[in-house]
């Protein structure tokens, strides 16, 4: 026995790896009108086959204009999104206002790229609405590049979500009827219609998209509510109607 | 599947297919060729579609051609679509363990004695048939296509509704697609006619 | 042996293997085959045996199939690689088939089992079959799984698959012996939804299968509790939407006019008995 012991230590040394990452499926998806921002994303977590939890938030409200929506590695996502927070309250504790989202763009990216060498695995998208009162979406890679865009998807449905928004929002590939052009901005209702669309087409061809779905809505200041009023289920977060108003919608998906 | 590139879609419409695929020919990265068809028409109302290795596309190509007018002589008739993916299937899984590199996909009628029914199928590259009601897709852009078709696809369409959406869902999801592109072709069958097109896509 | 071919034997053809392994060798990613990670399952009840299948079928993380045939005989489920369960499956009814005819018997399960497990382990697990096999022949009820090395096991109540673990639990919490029929239905069903709703792997529909002595009954989509619901917008296109750069059309209904050189239209108005003039 003792020689069986001796042969297996003169064996070449084996390495063993410890794997800080996992993946935890899902999808996000930002849409950013003239004057409000719809960031959406589903509620399912899993790690391989398995459902870890039906209802994980993968949207946060940062501030009453700002909101993140963190996928990837969900430790790495909600730690990251505490860490923001923490930074947004220390600007608001120094300058007696909230930070303005192009400026919390930037704080993502420098947050992000000061972990250049031990990423969080997350994308991020930031939607809200900038200081001139328009819609944005920033949308990030891991390690901090961003950019300002219209509308964007991240995840494990991406590429599924992507195509079929690149054709319903920029139009792309659609010649228009003759003497009339594509609108630059669609309605609120419009939007609401396609990110809800586009989680339930998601739904049927990604096993990892599914359970539910909530969307953020952030609307510009004095803008009226008008295209959220059809939508039964919206509920408001922020007190009071002067300033942005944030709403959340949910929606259940399909639990398989 | 990702050396020559290329994908293909099929939807059922109402009383009428249709088949869409790219033109790319590439190797790698690099494109060849904007000009290579991946679809064939086997009789007057069925046509084959092939994505993946180039070279068995054209193999089985002719390989089935010839597999299809021997089953014509000897039966004295048009093979019906159901029985032209069995035999593709049972083509594709005789290679089970050295496969040919293509995914295929039917799109056709059935014979007008059998009231011209849409039919439409695709397999995996060892013959495993998916049956569906609605649109099959295969090639590199397979999960784009799966994605804007989920969006885009009604039920009942007539044929010139069909060619929009068949041909929006194929434009938009291979120019988010590296490795497919470059131009279209699209066909739409119906039982007294077939449409060919060539759509303007983007040639980057 | 006969074959269908003179010129080449029957069976798997290897002869792509030299090309593709150069192929993999030189790094070009291998595309892969439509698993089914899948629940299948299979009970014993008073008069039988009933076979329970979800309806998913993928390719990676992608729904290939939202509603394929698991329940590929009506004696047997399939999981793993889909087209290895399809072909294997109706290879080996056909065998039984002519085995029952040279013996002049009724096939009996057992026989079916061991033509599987000889077939998948001459293939080492190279045929990626894993089957849950039921039945009742002249000996009474038998309920098989099969996995794709070749080995098996006989048991009152089974499952496979991805979802496995799950569809088991319910088993094991509800199954009794001598069960009725309409139990055995739900508690199938019962462990099928539970695969599908736990496991990523398995989803959309439950097909259920009913053998007894007398019949098999084929319950296709027994339950459906994962219909899409209707989408918020309509996405018809405007016609003229989409740009095309030439156009070609195959008409098959000839267009005829008939030009009479003499006489009048009197006779000969369709095209049918124009025809009809030799």
């Amino acid at each position: 026995m003792s020689h069986y012991t001796r042969t297996q230590s003169q064996q070449h040394p084996t390495q063993r790896q410890f794997n800080p990452y996992t993946e935890n499926g899902g999808t996000i998806l930002a849409i950013a009108g003239a004057d409000f921002s719809v960031i959406a994303g589903d509620t399912r977590q899993s790690e391989g086959y398995s459902i870890q939890t039906r209802y994980a938030p993968k949207v946060f409200k940062l501030t009453d204009k700002a909101v993140l929506a963190v996928n990837g590695f969900a430790a790495d996502g909600n730690m990251f999104v505490k860490k923001v927070k923490q930074r947004l309250e220390w600007y608001r504790h120094a300058h007696s206002k909230d930070m303005p989202l192009r400026s919390i763009a930037r704080l993502i990216q420098t947050m992000l790229y000061a972990q250049r060498f031990f990423p969080y695995y997350v994308y991020n998208i930031l939607g809200g609405i900038e200081e001139d009162g328009t819609g944005a979406v920033y949308s990030f890679d891991p390690v901090g590049s961003y950019e300002r865009e219209a509308c964007r998807a991240a995840g494990s449905a991406q590429s599924l979500v992507q195509p079929f928004l690149d054709n319903q929002i920029y139009f792309k590939n659609q010649t228009p009827v003759l003497g009339t052009s594509h609108p630059t901005h669609l309605p609120l209702r419009h939007v609401v219609q396609l990110v809800i669309d586009s989680f339930t087409s998601a739904t049927e061809r990604h096993i990892e998209v599914g359970d539910g779905v909530e969307l953020y809505i952030i609307l510009a200041r004095g803008r009226g509510t008008q295209g959220l009023d059809s939508f039964k289920d919206v509920q408001e977060l922020t007190p009071h109607a002067e300033g942005e108003r944030l709403f959340v919608l949910r929606r259940e998906l399909k639990k398989d | 599947m990702q050396y020559n590139g290329g994908s293909i879609v099929a939807m059922v419409g109402k009383n009428c297919v249709a088949i869409a695929s790219d033109l790319r020919l590439g190797n790698q990265a690099l494109t060849i060729a904007t000009d290579f068809e991946k679809v064939f028409p086997i009789t007057d109302r069925i046509y084959l579609g092939m994505a993946g290795l180039a070279t068995d596309v054209l193999t089985l190509r002719e390989r089935f051609r010839f597999r299809v007018n021997m089953y014509s002589i000897k039966e004295e008739r048009e093979i019906e679509p159901k029985t032209l993916a069995q035999l593709v299937s049972s083509t594709l899984y005789e290679r089970r363990f050295g496969p040919y590199f293509i995914e295929p996909i039917i799109a056709g009628l059935t014979d007008s004695s059998k009231g011209s029914q849409p039919f439409i199928a695709s397999a995996d590259l060892i013959g495993c048939l998916n049956f569906a009601k609605d649109f099959v897709v295969v090639g590199t852009a397979e999960d784009k296509l799966l994605g804007v078709a989920e969006g885009l696809w009604e039920p009942d369409l007539e044929p010139e509704d069909l060619f929009e959406t068949i041909s929006q869902t194929l434009l938009n999801a291979v120019d988010r697609d590296a490795f497919s592109g470059w131009g279209a072709v699209v066909h739409v069958i119906t039982p007294d006619k077939v449409i060919t097109r060539t759509l303007k896509g983007r040639m980057d | 042996m006969d074959s269908s071919n003179i010129y080449k034997k029957s069976g798997f053809d290897f002869s792509n293997q030299i090309r593709n392994n150069f192929l993999a060798a030189k790094g070009v990613p291998v595309p892969k085959a439509t698993s089914t990670g899948t629940t299948i399952v299979g009970c014993l009840f008073k008069d039988g045996i009933v076979l329970g299948a979800d309806t998913r079928a993928t390719a990676g993380e992608i729904i290939a199939d939202k509603n394929c045939e698991k329940v590929v005989n009506p004696s047997c489920c399939g999981a793993g690689t889909a087209a290895d369960t399809e072909f294997t499956t109706a290879l080996i009814s056909s065998n039984l088939e002519l085995h029952s005819l040279s013996t002049g018997r009724k096939p009996r399960v057992v026989t079916a089992m061991t033509m599987l497990k000889q077939m998948l382990f001459q293939y080492q697990g190279h045929i990626g079959a894993a089957l849950v096999l039921g039945g009742v022949d002249v000996t009474g009820p038998h309920l098989f799984t099969i996995h794709p090395h070749g080995s098996t096991d006989k048991l009152p109540y089974v499952t496979m698959g991805s979802g496995s673990l799950a569809a088991m639990a319910v088993f094991e919490a509800g199954w009794k012996a001598g069960m009725e029929r309409q139990e055995a239905i739900d508690l199938v069903s019962a462990a099928i939804s539970a695969g599908i709703f736990n496991d990523l792997g398995s989803g959309s529909n439950v097909d259920v299968c009913v053998i007894t002595k007398e019949r098999t009954d084929m319950l296709r989509n027994y339950i459906k509790p994962n219909e899409r619901v209707t989408k918020e917008r309509h996405y018809k296109f405007t016609r003229g939407t989409t740009a095309y750069q030439s156009e070609n059309i195959r008409k098959y209904i000839v267009d005829e006019s008939i030009t009479y050189l003499t006489g009048s239209a009197t006779t000969a108005t369709t095209a049918e008995e124009a025809m009809d003039v030799s």
